[in-house]
C-alpha cells in the first residue's frame, strides 16, 4: 500500500506516495531523477548504488525508502557545491581514477563516509573498507591512490 | 555454435509471428537521418561499409567545424571504459593543431557517425585513430590551400598553430572559426579525404603520446553523465521480460490476465517472447512475478559444468585428432602429452545489458550500451522490418562490456515492449539476468602433445583448442613441425566475445606446458622460452620482465609457501610478459597473488596515462577467471549467478603491481586493452608449480581442484 514518505534528499526536501518497502535506489533514480546512484547488482555486494544517510554509507538498492525518511541523504549530486567539487572528487579527478566510472559515484561516496569516520586511514583500512565495492573495469590501483590522495587533502 | 576465429557472439533466434512475416528489405544507402538536436551536420554516409574501423569518404563525414572553432569528430567506436573517446579526440588535436579542449567527440550514433566497425578487437588504435587523423589532416590540409587561395600565397608558406591559420610575412591570419562563420570550411570539407594524406610523424607528435586523463572525467565525478540506463523520455515506461526457469526450457503456456488487471500494466506476448512494462519498476516486477506464477514450461536435459569436460570432447564430430607427427614422437629423447580445462566465465560488466526504445511515426530510436552500434542496427531494422533511416542507435559513453555487449537482445525487447505500449520502455537487467542470459566466454579443453630432442629441443607441437577458439592458437615459438587449431563442440552455453577471445585460453595452456617440457629438461623457464624464441619483440618484453623481476635469483630462492612463475605471450600485434609472486596456503587452498612484474609493448604508444590503466585493469581482471570465477551449472540452471557466489576480483585481491610500457616509437601504434590479461594466469600456474610441485591444468586454478556444483 503507498503511503507519504519524505525524503531529505541533498538538503532538499521532497514528499512522495510510494510503496514504502521500494528500494531507496529505485525512489532516486526513478521518482527524483538522481540518476548518478546506480543499480550494479541489487544485492547489496557491489557499492554502485551507495549513499550517504547521516553521513554514514548504505546500499540504497537494498535498503526500503521508509527506512530512509526523515533522514538527511546525500547522493552524489550533492557533493560538489556549484563548480567547486568536493575535495574526494577533485582526488578522483585528479587521479584518473575511472576507466567506465559506473562504480566511481560508490566509490567517491564511501571515501567520504571513510574520511568522515577515519581521517588518516592506512593502506590496509583503506582496502578493507573499500573492499566492499567491485569496479569491474579493476581500476583498483588509481582507486586506492585516489582516496589516499583525498584522505592527504583532509588533513591539510 | 561458431568459433570464436573473430570477435563474435552467438545471436539468439527471435522466433515470433513478425520474423515469419516476409522480410522485405528497403535499401538505405545515402540517405540523411535528420538530427532533432544538437548540430546540424552537413554529411553523406560516405563511411558506412568500413566495417573494419576504416571509414573513409568526405572531410565532412568524420567530422566538422563549429562557428566557435570546436572540431565535431565523428566515428562509430564507442566508449566503455577503454579510453576511445580521449585517444581518438587526441588524434584529431593532434592533426588540426588544436589543444584536446577544442575538440568534441559524437561516438556511436548511427544517425550521425560513420560505422567504424565493432569497438572491438583492439581495432581503435591501430585502424580508427588512424582514420580521424587522416580525416583531422585532410581538414587541415584543405583549410590552409583555402587560406592560400584566398591570399595568393603558396600553402607551404602557411603555419597553423593552435587552431589558427598564419602568413607569417604579411602577418594574415584566420582562424578555424573564420573560415567556418564564412561558411567556406563547409564547403571544402565536402571533398573526399585524400588516401595519400600525409600524417605526423611521432617525433612531432603534441597531443599524441602524451599522458592525457579522461576527457569526461569531470561528469564522471558528479554523476552527471548519463549511461544507457540512466536515460528517461517522457511517458517511459520499466520493462521486465519473462526468463526460462532453466536452459532448454520451452513456455507452453502463460496467462497474461493477472498483470494486465494491475493498474498501468502493460503485457505482451508474443511467441516464447512475454514481458511486462509499467510506471516503476517495481511494479514492473510485481507484474513479472504475477505472469511467471502462470508460465507452464517443458523442461529439456542440459548438461552440468562438472560433466562439461567429456561433453566438449565428446561433442567433437569425428572426435578430436591426435598428433600427427608420429616420426618426432617415435624418435623423441622426451614426449609430453597434456590436457588443459578453461570454465566458462560471464563478463559481468558493472552496468547490466540496457535499452531505452522509443518508437515515433514508425521510426524507432534505441539508447543502450553496445560495443556494435551498426550491428545492433542492423539486427532492429530486420526484427522490425525497418527502412536503415527509420532506426537509429545511439550508444552513450557506457558501464563496462569487455567484449561482452555485441548483441541487441536488450534493445528488441525494449522495443517490442515500447511498440505494445505505445510509449518509451526502458529494460535494464537484472544482475542475475546478465549472468544467466548474456553470453559467455566459451570453456575450453586443449589437448597439447609435443616432442623434445636429446638436447631439449621441440622437434613437434600438436595443439587443439577444443570449443574455445582461434585467437592465438598458434605458437610464437619455434617447435620443430607443428599443428595448432580448433575444433567446435557442441557448446551447452551461448558463447562469445570476452576480453582477447580465446588468447586467454590459448595461452594458459600453452605457457603453462612450456613449463612442464622446461621442468621435463631440467630447464630454467625464462631459458627454454628463450631458447625457442625468435621474435625479438616477444624476446624483448620477456627479457625486460625477467629483469625488473630479478627472475635469476627469485627462481633459486625456495621459500615455503612462494612460489614464482613466468608467462609471455602476443596477439593483437603487442607483446606481454609478466613474471609473478604468489603465496599457498595448502591447508586453506588459498593462492595469493603478492606481486606482478608486466611488461608490455605495443608499439608507439598514444597515451601513456591510459595504457597503464588498460594494462592493470588487464592484470587485475584477468586474476578473477584465473583463480575464482566459473560459472556452474546444473540441470538447467546457474548455481551462481550473483555477485555474491560468482567471486569477481576486489580491493582484497590487488598486488603489488610493477608495470612497464616499452615504447616503440619506430612502430606502428597497437591496441592494448586486451593483450595483456593473457599472461597472468599462467604465471600463477606455473608459480603454484615453482611452489608445490604441482602442476594445475585447470582455470580458475585451485590447489585443490575439485568444484562444487
Amino acid at each position: 500500500m503507498d503511503t507519504t514518505v519524505a525524503l531529505i534528499v541533498n538538503g532538499q526536501r521532497h514528499t512522495l506516495t510510494t510503496d514504502p518497502e521500494r528500494p531507496l535506489l529505485q525512489v532516486l533514480r526513478e521518482d527524483l531523477k538522481l540518476t548518478g546512484t546506480k543499480l550494479g547488482c541489487g544485492e547489496g555486494q557491489c557499492g554502485a548504488c551507495t549513499v550517504l544517510i547521516a553521513g554514514q554509507r548504505n546500499h540504497s538498492c537494498i535498503l526500503p525508502v521508509k527506512d530512509a525518511a526523515g533522514k538527511a541523504i546525500t547522493t552524489i549530486e550533492g557533493l560538489s557545491t556549484g563548480d567547486r567539487l568536493h575535495p574526494v572528487q577533485e582526488a578522483f579527478v585528479e587521479e584518473g581514477a575511472m576507466q567506465c566510472g559506473y562504480c566511481t559515484s560508490g566509490m567517491i561516496l564511501s571515501t567520504v563516509a571513510l574520511l568522515n569516520e577515519k581521517p588518516q586511514p592506512t593502506d590496509a583500512e583503506v582496502r578493507s573498507w573499500m573492499n566492499g565495492h567491485l569496479c569491474r573495469c579493476c581500476g583498483y590501483p588509481r582507486i586506492l591512490k585516489a582516496v589516499q590522495r583525498a584522505a592527504a587533502q583532509t588533513r591539510r | 555454435m561458431a568459433l570464436q576465429t573473430e570477435e563474435t557472439a552467438d545471436s539468439i533466434e527471435f522466433d515470433s509471428a513478425m520474423n515469419r512475416r516476409r522480410f522485405v528489405q528497403v535499401l538505405g544507402a545515402g540517405l540523411i537521418i535528420a538530427v532533432g538536436c544538437g548540430p546540424v551536420l552537413g554529411q553523406d554516409r560516405g563511411g558506412r561499409s568500413g566495417g573494419r574501423g576504416g571509414g573513409t569518404g568526405t572531410v565532412s563525414t568524420r567530422l566538422h567545424i563549429g562557428n566557435d572553432g570546436v572540431i565535431t569528430v565523428l566515428t562509430g567506436k564507442i566508449e566503455m571504459g577503454q579510453g576511445a573517446r580521449t585517444e581518438l579526440a587526441q588524434a584529431a588535436a593532434e592533426e588540426l593543431r588544436v589543444p584536446i579542449a577544442r575538440v568534441q567527440m559524437v561516438m556511436g550514433d548511427t544517425g550521425l557517425v560513420p560505422d567504424d566497425g565493432l569497438t572491438a578487437g583492439s581495432r581503435t588504435t591501430p585502424s580508427t585513430v588512424p582514420a580521424v587523423r587522416r580525416g583531422a589532416a585532410a581538414a587541415r590540409m584543405l583549410l590552409v590551400e583555402l587560406a592560400a587561395r584566398k591570399w595568393s600565397v603558396e600553402p607551404g608558406t602557411l603555419e597553423v598553430s593552435g587552431g589558427k591559420i598564419t602568413h607569417a610575412a604579411s602577418r594574415r591570419t584566420l582562424t578555424y572559426a573564420d573560415l567556418a562563420k564564412s561558411g567556406e570550411a563547409a564547403v571544402v570539407l565536402r571533398q573526399r579525404i585524400p588516401d595519400d594524406v600525409s600524417l605526423t610523424s611521432v617525433d612531432q607528435w603534441r597531443v599524441m603520446g602524451m599522458p592525457i586523463s579522461r576527457v569526461n572525467r569531470r561528469d564522471l565525478v558528479t554523476g552527471a553523465h548519463q549511461y544507457p540506463s540512466d536515460y528517461t523520455r517522457p511517458g517511459m515506461l520499466y520493462g521486465k521480460v519473462l526468463r526460462p526457469p532453466s536452459y532448454n526450457a520451452r513456455l507452453l503456456s502463460v496467462d497474461l490476465a493477472p498483470a494486465k488487471a494491475m493498474s498501468g500494466v502493460v503485457a505482451l506476448r508474443d511467441g516464447p517472447f512475454v514481458g511486462v512494462a509499467a510506471l516503476t519498476t517495481l511494479l514492473a516486477e510485481r507484474a513479472l512475478k504475477a505472469v511467471t506464477e502462470t508460465a507452464q514450461w517443458e523442461i529439456g536435459s542440459h548438461p552440468s559444468s562438472q560433466e562439461l569436460v567429456g561433453h566438449l570432447r565428446n561433442g567433437v564430430q569425428g572426435g578430436v585428432p591426435r598428433s600427427r607427427f608420429a616420426e618426432e614422437l617415435a624418435q623423441a629423447a622426451k614426449k609430453l602429452l597434456a590436457v588443459y580445462q578453461v570454465a566458462y566465465v560471464q563478463h559481468a560488466p558493472l552496468e547490466t545489458r540496457t535499452a531505452l526504445a522509443e518508437w515515433s511515426d514508425g521510426r524507432l530510436t534505441v539508447w543502450t550500451g553496445t560495443q556494435n552500434p551498426f550491428g545492433y542496427h542492423g539486427e532492429l531494422t530486420r526484427t522490425f522490418r525497418l527502412a536503415n533511416e527509420n532506426v537509429r542507435v545511439i550508444v552513450p559513453d557506457f558501464g563496462g562490456s569487455f567484449g561482452g555487449k555485441h548483441t541487441g537482445e536488450v534493445a528488441i525487447e525494449a522495443a517490442r515492449l515500447a511498440q505494445a505500449a505505445g510509449k518509451p520502455v526502458l529494460v535494464h537487467w537484472t544482475r542475475e539476468e546478465e549472468f544467466i542470459w548474456a553470453y559467455f566466454r566459451p570453456a575450453a579443453v586443449i589437448d597439447i602433445e609435443a616432442s623434445l630432442d636429446a638436447q631439449g629441443r621441440l622437434t613437434s607441437w600438436h595443439f587443439i583448442n577444443i570449443n574455445s577458439g582461434a585467437a592465438a592458437v598458434n605458437t610464437p615459438y619455434r617447435a620443430g613441425k607443428t599443428e595448432c587449431r580448433t575444433v567446435s563442440s557442441d557448446a551447452p552455453l551461448r558463447q562469445g566475445s570476452y576480453r582477447t577471445l580465446a588468447a586467454t585460453a590459448n595461452h594458459f595452456a600453452r605457457e603453462s606446458f612450456m613449463d612442464e617440457l622446461a621442468a621435463a629438461t631440467g630447464a630454467d623457464p625464462l631459458d627454454f622460452r628463450l631458447t625457442h624464441l625468435d621474435n625479438p619483440r616477444l624476446r624483448a618484453v620477456v627479457e625486460e620482465a625477467a629483469k625488473r623481476f630479478n627472475w635469476r635469483e627469485r627462481v633459486k630462492q625456495k621459500q615455503p609457501g612462494t612460489g614464482v612463475g613466468l608467462a609471455c605471450g602476443t596477439e593483437k600485434g603487442s607483446y606481454v610478459a609478466a613474471c609473478v609472486e604468489i603465496a599457498v596456503n595448502t591447508a586453506q587452498d588459498a593462492i595469493t597473488v603478492q606481486r606482478v612484474t608486466e611488461v608490455f609493448e605495443c608499439g608507439a604508444v598514444v597515451n601513456p596515462d591510459n595504457l597503464v590503466a588498460q594494462v592493470q585493469g588487464c592484470i587485475i581482471m584477468g586474476l578473477g577467471p584465473a583463480l575464482r570465477e566459473e560459472m556452474r551449472f546444473a540441470g538447467g540452471k546457474m548455481g551462481n549467478a550473483a555477485f555474491s557466489r560468482y567471486l569477481v576480483p576486489c580491493f582484497a585481491d590487488v598486488p603489488q603491481l610493477d608495470i612497464h610500457l616499452l615504447n616503440r616509437p619506430d612502430l606502428p601504434s597497437a591496441g592494448g586493452g586486451e593483450t595483456p590479461i593473457v599472461a597472468i594466469a599462467p604465471a600463477i600456474a606455473n608459480a603454484v608449480f615453482h611452489a608445490t610441485g604441482k602442476r594445475i591444468r585447470e582455470m580458475p586454478i585451485r590447489l585443490r581442484a575439485s568444484q562444487e556444483a
